[in-house]
């Protein structure tokens, strides 16, 4: 019970022989939004993929409600939406056609009116190979307003946006951890977060580039 | 405890008591199968390349046969459950590249490895989608193409039928390779490296059911053995694949 949403423990992770980050903890209660900082190349995408469960750790493990992600996939699997730099949209196909699949359980008004929420209204049935990379990344986070899911873990989602769609966003990530959700995001973006509880976890080279030609 | 309850908990945590928090109910498995299938098969008609070049090259491969070996009835009727079959392999072998590798760049393929969905029944949608634009029009367009390599009578449908059983557990092996290689840049070769050598027993028994109706013999051994790998295939190389993509998208 008291358990937090998602708990890092000791976390280390290994990237082609170097080391990116090593004994990373922290933990991530309902009704905080997280953002992972760093440097180029630091490690964050890294750690939202090891966050997912698609990637697996070096070492230590990650939480979900006290029980390890790999052990609780499904329960987590429903818990969990998760945008990566790749907005996971087939070029081929609508938006409508795209959310039918990306966000399976919502019915047809819910498409149009997410939709219509990330600026899209009119594009429903246009292929997204016409969208532009902005547009593109609006129909992935239109899933935002379907799923409902607990956990957000995105990555960059301010790429590509524009002001008044950052400003828009920002507010659904408050809106969200207000209701109890979580949400762990990279960004570069000065965030402009109100009220809501806020967390920096920050990533840094453990060793200068000098020291790995040692051995 | 159910997850509702301890979802109620936690936004008393946070103390915002008035909104609940309420995740939307995941569909069946079975609608998650057809969603999923009908956005493959609606994605493979709106680019066609990728199916329409492996039926082309198979087309090609026939037509050129009689003209590069021998136009006499007797030997092209000999070859031609060979060739068909032949042709058959290397045409899925080519259409399997494409199986992961769309999905893998665009980013859906991750997608479907988080979805609350049973991965494995994923997996035989995609397989089975792929199936139906690259190994079912095969089979289909078999026949056509053993009359202009001079097979007919029971040959015919008897090879068309090796093509139905076969050509999905051909895609079935070959998707264990094209997943285990999705993250690679240009695993093609690799994928035939891989698949090549589980693809040979399905045309010896395809090319052998042929030639034994052409000599007059049974075939009901060839094609029972044909329908005991598929059955195999099916439940067994999903999880292979569903591992293999596991295994790809880890690193």
């Amino acid at each position: 019970m008291d358990h937090p949403l998602i708990e890092i423990q000791e976390l280390e992770c290994v990237r082609d022989h170097t080391p990116l980050f090593s004994k990373l903890s922290f933990k991530a209660e309902a009704g905080t939004i997280i953002q992972i900082g760093g440097e180029n190349g630091s490690g964050k995408t890294s750690l939202l993929r090891i966050l997912t469960g698609l990637a697996p750790a070096e070492s230590g493990q990650v939480l979900w409600r006290g029980e390890s992600i790999h052990k609780k996939r499904a329960g987590y699997a429903e818990a969990l939406t998760f945008i990566g730099h790749l907005p996971g949209i087939k070029a081929q196909l609508s938006p409508l056609e795209n959310l039918r699949w990306l966000a399976p359980s919502a019915d047809k008004t819910d498409y149009f009116y997410a939709l219509a929420e990330v600026g899209l209204r009119g594009y429903e049935d246009s292929p997204c190979y016409t969208l532009s990379a902005g547009q593109k990344r609006r129909v992935a986070l239109a899933r935002l307003y379907l799923e409902q899911r607990q956990v957000w873990i995105l990555d960059e989602p301010f790429t590509a946006i524009d002001k008044k769609g950052v400003e828009k966003l920002e507010a659904l990530l408050v809106s969200h951890a207000e209701k109890g959700g979580v949400v762990i995001l990279t960004t570069h973006h000065e965030l402009k977060l109100g009220a809501a509880k806020f967390q920096q976890v920050l990533l840094g080279r453990p060793k200068s580039p000098s020291a790995d030609y040692e051995h | 405890m159910s997850t509702k309850s301890l979802e109620q908990s936690n936004s008393k945590e946070v103390l915002v008591p008035d909104i609940e928090f309420v995740a939307r109910a995941p569909i069946s498995e079975g609608r998650a199968f057809m969603r999923l299938l009908r956005r493959d098969l609606l994605a493979s008609l709106r680019y066609r390349n990728d199916w329409v070049n492996p039926l082309f090259f198979l087309l090609m491969v026939v037509t050129l046969f009689p003209l590069g070996i021998s136009p006499d009835p007797k030997t092209l009727t000999m070859i031609a459950p060979g060739v068909l079959w032949i042709a058959a392999l290397l045409s899925t072998l080519l259409a399997v590249d494409s199986l992961f590798l769309q999905d893998f760049e665009d980013g859906t393929l991750e997608q479907l490895l988080l979805s609350p969905s049973s991965l494995y029944l994923m997996v035989v949608a995609k397989v089975f989608s792929h199936w139906l634009v690259t190994g079912l029009p095969v089979a289909l367009l078999a026949p056509i193409l053993s009359i202009m390599l001079n097979l007919s009578g029971e040959g015919l449908w008897v090879l068309m039928l090796t093509l139905l059983l076969g050509t999905p557990t051909l895609a079935l092996i070959s998707a264990i390779g094209a997943a285990l290689t999705v993250g690679i840049r240009r695993g093609g070769m690799l994928v035939s490296l891989i698949a090549l050598p589980l693809h040979v027993p399905v045309l010896i028994l395809g090319t052998g059911a042929v030639q034994a109706v052409s000599e007059g013999f049974a075939y009901s051994a060839h094609l029972s053995l044909m329908m005991a790998m598929l059955a195999l295939a099916v439940v067994l190389a999903p999880f292979a694949i569903a591992a293999s993509l596991r295994i790809s998208l880890g690193d």
